[in-house]
């Protein structure tokens, strides 16, 4: 079981820090599953494979690989024609369908929320079809609409007068309603335009984090995968497991070129997004206030370059000496002389990719680095990078 | 105009046997009666093939087979069936409500979107709970657009219970052309028109309460996604 604790990835990306206390609730065992549709296409091809309870598992592939297929048999919205599923060791095709479906959370593209239900309703489906009653069904909902991030106001509404991500996050909070183990999302974000997604998946990370649901989410975007997967599931056409592995092993050691092609270029670039930027050293900066004389600006020029900080100390850019030259000594350093700078390394949670492409997208050479709160706490150069990537090469920490 | 209106404002036809209320109390209750038979036929069949998806190539075929029988022709051969009575006229009527009642049963919840259907089988519903909780409600537009459309042809038709004996607002019309007393004829024919009018109003407000709010046209709020 990888026990991967905090480790952001990516641009970015927040891992659910995991409670400890969570219940090894929710295994999945896939049994030499086969599916066999009536025209006899093969689906799914003996699928052996089992999923981390507590942990999110992307299943990943192209279109037709099965993998749609194999989550839905899990919930028996499609029967398996051989072998066996269990659900913390029960077969479930010893379950009657609706029951066992309302012991499951499920999430689809497009929320498939009901019309004709408000908002609070359609989250209370679940509880009221268990039989709990309707103050005690809308009381859930009404949490649970806070724990999705949207406002109490909105649970009197009806899908329709939503938007795409809002009603996606009501889909999630329809899937949570009795909070059971298991939650299965089917491509639950392809129909939100990608700034939206991203903001969903940054939120379902972050639920993830206190919830510490078993989550078996598919998806054909191989980055949507790396970015929210525990495990990754990579199916090829025809239904057969191509390999199934921690995202970082995927990206270091794809099984065979249909993994290779399918994990896509810059496979190295994006793996260093997998590890923890502990060891870069920092070099210093001489930061120039927002507001100080050009005077005062020119002299803390270092190699033709000065970055500029607000008065919390947060970087707001850089000034050159090019930018300088042309204004007079008396004036004050203002917004109009800054050039954008890049992106910014965190120290706290970055990763060598961050620290990589804050020092590669500045315009000095020079990566802008700050603390958690986002002081600035000095630069960060390319070298520096592939130094501490040499350093943990030789670690073994990087998987060869 | 006087020709028109003279009987219709006559107070003597307004009260007694035969007056104008007991017509039109004769002429609801036939409706009302073709209609609630043609309900609990039409719409379970409607209901069924539109949630099984199968079937519906039959039930298009059987509703075009009743919409094409001349409603006139029916009330003749049930009465040389059955005899004089009430029988006859009300199944004609009948025939008359179905195909519009369980087409509009059919396209309404056959058209409600797979990915609802889908959603509502996955959080754990059974069949019987898709069909009530969720088909039903989303195809209630549809459903009610078959009542209605159902309602106003009955309602028209009614008139032909006076043909076979019956009572009813037809009465005027039928004794109108027997008894060449055109303002009869035209007074029964405004009222048919009339009441026809009423029980299409009626039914678009009690469509307003039994519908979803969720369900009417969304004007778009233009906001933004997030």
């Amino acid at each position: 079981m990888v026990e991967r604790s905090a480790v952001v990835s990516g641009r970015g990306y927040c891992r659910p820090h995991y409670r400890d206390d969570r219940k090894d609730l929710g295994v999945i065992e896939f049994q030499a599953v086969t599916k066999r549709f009536d025209d006899g296409t093969v689906a799914v091809d003996e699928l052996d494979l089992t999923v981390d309870p507590g942990r999110i598992t992307v299943f990943v592939g192209p279109s037709g690989c099965g993998k749609t297929t194999s989550l839905r048999m899990i919930n028996r919205m499609i029967d398996l024609t051989s072998g066996s599923i269990l659900v913390d060791g029960k077969d479930v095709r010893q379950s009657d369908p609706p029951l066992l479906r309302r012991g499951i959370g499920y999430v689809i593209q497009q929320a498939g929320l009901f019309p004709h239900r408000t908002v609070l309703d359609n989250i209370a489906t679940v509880p009221v079809l268990a039989g709990w009653g309707r103050a005690k069904a809308r009381k859930r909902a009404e949490e649970l609409l806070e724990t999705v991030g949207l406002p109490a106001a909105m649970g009197r509404r009806y899908p329709a007068q939503l938007s795409g991500g809002q009603q996606q996050r009501v889909g999630v909070a329809r899937a949570l309603a009795v909070d059971p183990p298991v939650l299965l999302m089917d491509e639950p974000f392809s129909a939100v335009d990608p700034v939206v997604r991203e903001g969903l998946q940054d939120e379902l990370l972050r639920l993830q984090g206190e919830l510490g649901k078993t989550i078996v989410f598919v998806t054909h975007d191989i980055d949507e995968a790396i970015k929210l997967g525990d495990k990754v599931a990579v199916f090829r056409t025809g239904g057969i497991l191509a390999q199934y592995d921690t995202p970082a092993e995927l990206l270091a050691r794809p099984a065979d070129d249909f993994v290779t092609n399918f994990v896509g270029r810059d496979r190295g670039y994006r793996a260093l997004g997998f590890l923890t930027a502990g060891g870069l050293s920092l070099g210093e900066l001489a930061p120039v206030k927002v507001g100080a004389t050009v005077a005062e600006a020119r002299q803390a020029l270092r190699d033709g370059w000065a970055v500029v900080v607000d008065e919390r100390n947060h970087p707001c850019g850089w000034l050159s000496a090019d930018r300088l030259s042309s204004v007079d000594e008396s004036a004050t350093v203002d917004a109009d002389l800054l050039l954008a700078g890049g992106s910014l390394y965190d120290t706290e949670h970055g990763s060598l990719r961050s620290a990589l492409d804050a020092a590669l997208s500045s315009p000095s050479a020079l990566g802008v680095a700050v603390d958690g709160q986002g002081v600035l706490a000095g630069s960060i150069t390319a070298d520096e990078v592939l130094r501490a990537l040499a350093a943990a090469r030789t670690a073994g920490e990087v998987p060869q | 105009m006087n020709l028109l209106t003279s009987w219709l404002f006559d107070p003597t036809n307004w009260s007694g046997t035969g007056g104008i209320p007991q017509r039109l109390v004769e002429h609801l209750w036939y409706t009302a009666l073709a209609l609630a038979i043609a309900i609990v036929i039409g719409f379970p069949l409607g209901a069924l093939v539109g949630h099984t998806k199968r079937g519906g190539f039959v039930l298009v075929g059987a509703a075009n087979v009743l919409r094409a029988l001349p409603t006139v022709g029916v009330l003749t051969l049930v009465v040389l069936l059955a005899g004089i009575g009430l029988v006859p006229p009300i199944a004609a009527l009948t025939l008359l409500a179905i195909p519009p009642i369980m087409a509009g049963a059919y396209a309404g919840i056959q058209a409600v979107e797979p990915v609802v259907v889908d959603a509502a089988r996955g959080v754990g519903m059974t069949e019987r709970e898709v069909l009530f909780q969720v088909e039903i409600p989303n195809a209630m537009p549809l459903i009610f657009g078959g009542v209605r459309s159902a309602a106003l042809q009955v309602v028209a038709t009614a008139t032909i219970a006076a043909y076979v004996g019956l009572g009813g607002l037809g009465r005027y019309v039928f004794d109108g052309l027997a008894l060449h007393d055109y303002p009869q004829m035209a007074g029964g024919a405004i009222l048919v028109a009339v009441l026809a009018v009423l029980v299409e109003l009626v039914l678009t407000g009690v469509q307003r309460l039994v519908v979803s709010p969720g369900l009417r046209p969304v004007r778009t709020s233009g906001g933004t996604q997030r």
